[in-house]
């Protein structure tokens, strides 16, 4: 009976042990996410469920946006080929789950940066692909021009679980203005109760506004009101404790930009091998050893920039050109007025 | 004691299985979340929640905490069951004894309503009334009142409410009249035992529950003022009504569906029921000079109540459980609010997760206890 017992308690603490070695790895240049990657073939890209510009995808199943192109990028760097990407559509709610209990390795999901989101619950952000704000949507018929129209009693609709309800409450209560939120779980639920007329007004991040009104029966009987009542700086996110992983995507992204910010792009990118610009020759592997710093080889930026190509190229596609948000505004590079600015690739 | 121990030992291997598997667990959740830098802990329920809620039973807005913001889903929850409870009990009743009527149309109408109800989704019948139903509902300054002063619109069905003065006062000349009624009873049940003679028991009762409360509003001793809800405007083509009650559309779409959906299987509990009890019980009471309502009232519902109480107990607790499903429509329930929003905005999922399942599961136990001790207060007392 005893050694029954015993036997159990040794068999499960032997368990545990075996539980705890296998989490122990991931010290020093070794990432336990980047190996797991190269072992599966490929990326596991968290994205939305559906918002055009930034992770949509088409008829056929493929997915499009420049958070899609941040995953890409990541793929094209880690495996060599853009394509080797699996796609998780995830609603606000899940994403954060999703990212800690590693059923995706990167989260590019239009996610605001936000303190308690970094510090607070095992995640890291690593930059930012798009500066947002949030605004509102009305009825052109109401007559409503600006936020000052709005009186005491109005509705809103939004998205649970995301910074929009924060900011909502922050806003109106600082306006001295009762108001009724509506909140769904899914994005095209709002935007279904929106165009019934169960809410005056829709709010999430004006980028979001844009994209979602296209969705509407007549778009054109819309307007985005002309205020931004937060910061929303969007961006992808990794889980906290592998910090090579972190460095792969964070400068996957920032090669993208500073691609941009130098003038190579998808088809000058060969090239460039042969630039007088050291920082040029760099960007593109014909100088230094960049790669090995993550354990990769020395082309990988150039695959990016290749098959992905630059930050202005991936924007003008998914963005301006779709219609969502011709002018760049302050995702612009910072050599044009913007605010799109990241530390040098040396 | 070789027998004792055969006997013991299943029982010992079988815990210590359990407890293990718990373990194992516990401690894999909790090496992960460590790695992970993710730490454990309940203190976040008095932090503030920071986010607003469109309907609470509660005084609450986002000053106050998580553990308020739990609350007021919880509420909402146990409104939206209750609710349920009733309508579906009250229509299942009708349509199950509607199932037995000796009229053609009656029983199958009833036939066709259980079959239809009971055979759609329950998602796609909440999405029905939300989505299809609802939203055909007009504008807020386009409404007729329905039913007198109420106005049925897209933004939420509004009712007159009553502004009280010394409700207190009301509220006790009600609990009088309860008292009374019970003493009353205790009386005409004594007196059919000794003496045979049977009050009217039921219009006594009914008007002392009216006339009592009017009393006190006839002499003033409580007021109450009306207040109907009047058409505001927000901007040059949006209207609410403001002043009364409203309830959010959301409320009313997931009591619809989750009344009609479960009351096709009460209906069903009840006719089973019914026919359970067996012709001669009826026969045999008609025969002692009984009429058709104490044949009822005496002989066949005390029995058939046996019968129906517990299949009917696991209709009202999957009635609280798909509740739960508020989600999909914006209904501010216990998951929305708080597996949802408190969720996100803290990020701590398995200790909300943890919470949120331990409530559901005192809720449905709570129901059960409730049941239970009904069914066996009905239960015949052989003596």
């Amino acid at each position: 009976m005893l050694k029954i017992v015993r036997n159990f308690v040794l068999f499960f603490s032997a368990v545990v042990l075996l539980a705890a070695c296998q989490q122990g790895g991931g010290s020093g240049k070794k990432s336990k996410t980047l190996d797991n990657t190269k072992k599966a073939g490929f990326v596991k890209c968290g994205v939305s469920q559906g918002l055009p510009g930034f992770s949509n995808a088409d008829a056929s199943g493929n997915w499009t946006g420049i958070d899609v192109d941040v995953c890409r990028a990541v793929a094209a760097a880690v495996l060599g080929d853009s394509e080797k990407v699996k796609y998780f559509p995830l609603s606000a709610k899940e994403r954060f789950t999703a990212l800690t209990s590693g059923e995706i390795d990167v989260l590019s999901r239009n996610t605001t940066w936000t303190l308690s989101r970094d510090a607070d619950i095992g995640l890291t952000f690593v930059g930012v692909n798009f500066y947002d704000g949030q605004g509102f949507m009305v009825r052109k018929n109401s007559g409503i021009k600006s936020t000052r129209d709005f009186r005491s009693g109005i509705s809103a609709c939004t998205n649970i679980g995301t910074t929009t309800e924060l900011n909502m409450r922050d806003f109106f209560n600082s306006k001295g203005i009762k108001y009724e939120p509506v909140a769904f779980e899914k994005a095209d639920e709002v935007v279904a109760a929106y165009d019934a007329g169960r809410c005056d007004t829709y709010t999430t991040d004006k980028s979001g506004l844009a994209a979602q009104r296209t969705k509407l029966s007549a778009p054109n009987d819309h307007i985005v009101l002309p205020e931004t009542i937060s910061k929303e700086p969007l961006g992808p996110v990794v889980r906290q404790g592998d910090s090579v992983w972190e460095d792969i995507v964070r400068w996957s992204l920032n090669t993208m930009i500073e691609a941009e910010e130098y003038g190579v792009n998808s088809s000058n990118a060969d090239s460039m091998k042969t630039s007088e610009n050291p920082a040029i020759k760099r960007l593109v592997g014909a100088e230094g050893e960049l790669g090995a710093a993550f354990g990769l080889d020395n082309e990988w930026s150039l695959r990016i920039i290749k098959q992905v190509g630059n930050y202005g190229e991936s924007y003008k596609k998914h963005i301006a050109d779709t219609g969502i948000l011709p002018k760049r505004g302050p995702n612009e590079l910072w050599t044009k007025g913007g605010i799109l600015y990241v530390p040098p690739a040396r | 004691m070789d027998n004792k121990i055969k006997k013991i030992l299943p029982q010992i291997l079988t815990l210590l299985f359990i407890v293990l598997i718990f373990g194992f667990f516990t401690i894999n959740a909790q090496l992960n979340m460590s790695n992970r830098g993710i730490d454990f802990g309940y203190g976040f329920l008095s932090q503030e929640s920071s986010f607003d809620v469109q309907f609470s039973l509660i005084d609450y807005d986002g000053s106050h905490s998580y553990a308020r913001a739990y609350l007021v889903g919880l509420l909402n929850t146990i409104l939206v069951s209750v609710l349920g409870i009733i309508f579906c009990t009250i229509i299942g009743v009708i349509m199950g004894i509607a199932r037995l009527s000796p009229n053609y149309l009656i029983r199958n109408s009833a036939l066709w309503y259980v079959e239809f109800f009971r055979n759609v989704p329950l998602l796609l019948q909440i999405f029905f009334w939300y989505y299809a139903a609802l939203r055909a509902l007009p504008l807020p300054e386009n409404t007729e009142p329905f039913l007198g002063a109420t106005y049925l619109t897209i933004k939420g069905y509004y009712i007159p409410g009553l502004l009280w003065n010394n409700l207190n006062i009301f509220l006790y000349s009600i609990l009088a009249a309860i008292i009374l009624i019970v003493l009353i009873r205790t009386y005409a049940k004594k007196l059919q035992e000794e003496k045979g003679k049977q009050l009217p028991v039921f219009i006594i009762s009914l008007s002392l529950l009216i006339v009592f409360p009017s009393l006190t509003l006839i002499t003033g001793l409580s007021q109450a003022e009306v207040e109907l809800p009047v058409l505001k405007q927000l901007s040059k083509t949006s209207f609410i009504y403001e002043g009364g009650i409203s309830l959010p559309p959301e409320l009313l779409a997931l009591v619809l569906a989750l009344s009609l959906y479960t009351s096709t299987f009460v209906a069903e509990c009840v006719r089973a029921g019914i026919q359970g009890i067996s012709k001669g019980q009826k026969e045999a009471a008609a025969s002692v000079g009984l009429t058709p309502n104490q044949i009822l009232k005496l002989v066949i519902m005390p029995q058939a109540l046996r019968i129906i109480i517990p299949p009917t107990t696991n209709q009202y607790l999957n009635l609280t459980k798909n509740s739960s499903l508020a989600a999909a429509i914006a209904y501010p329930d216990l998951v929305l609010v708080f597996a949802g929003t408190a969720l996100m905005q803290t990020g701590r999922a398995i200790e909300i997760v943890s919470i949120t399942m331990l409530t559901y599961l005192t809720l449905s136990l709570s129901i059960s206890l409730l049941m239970n001790w009904y069914n066996k207060k009905i239960a015949i007392k052989e003596k």
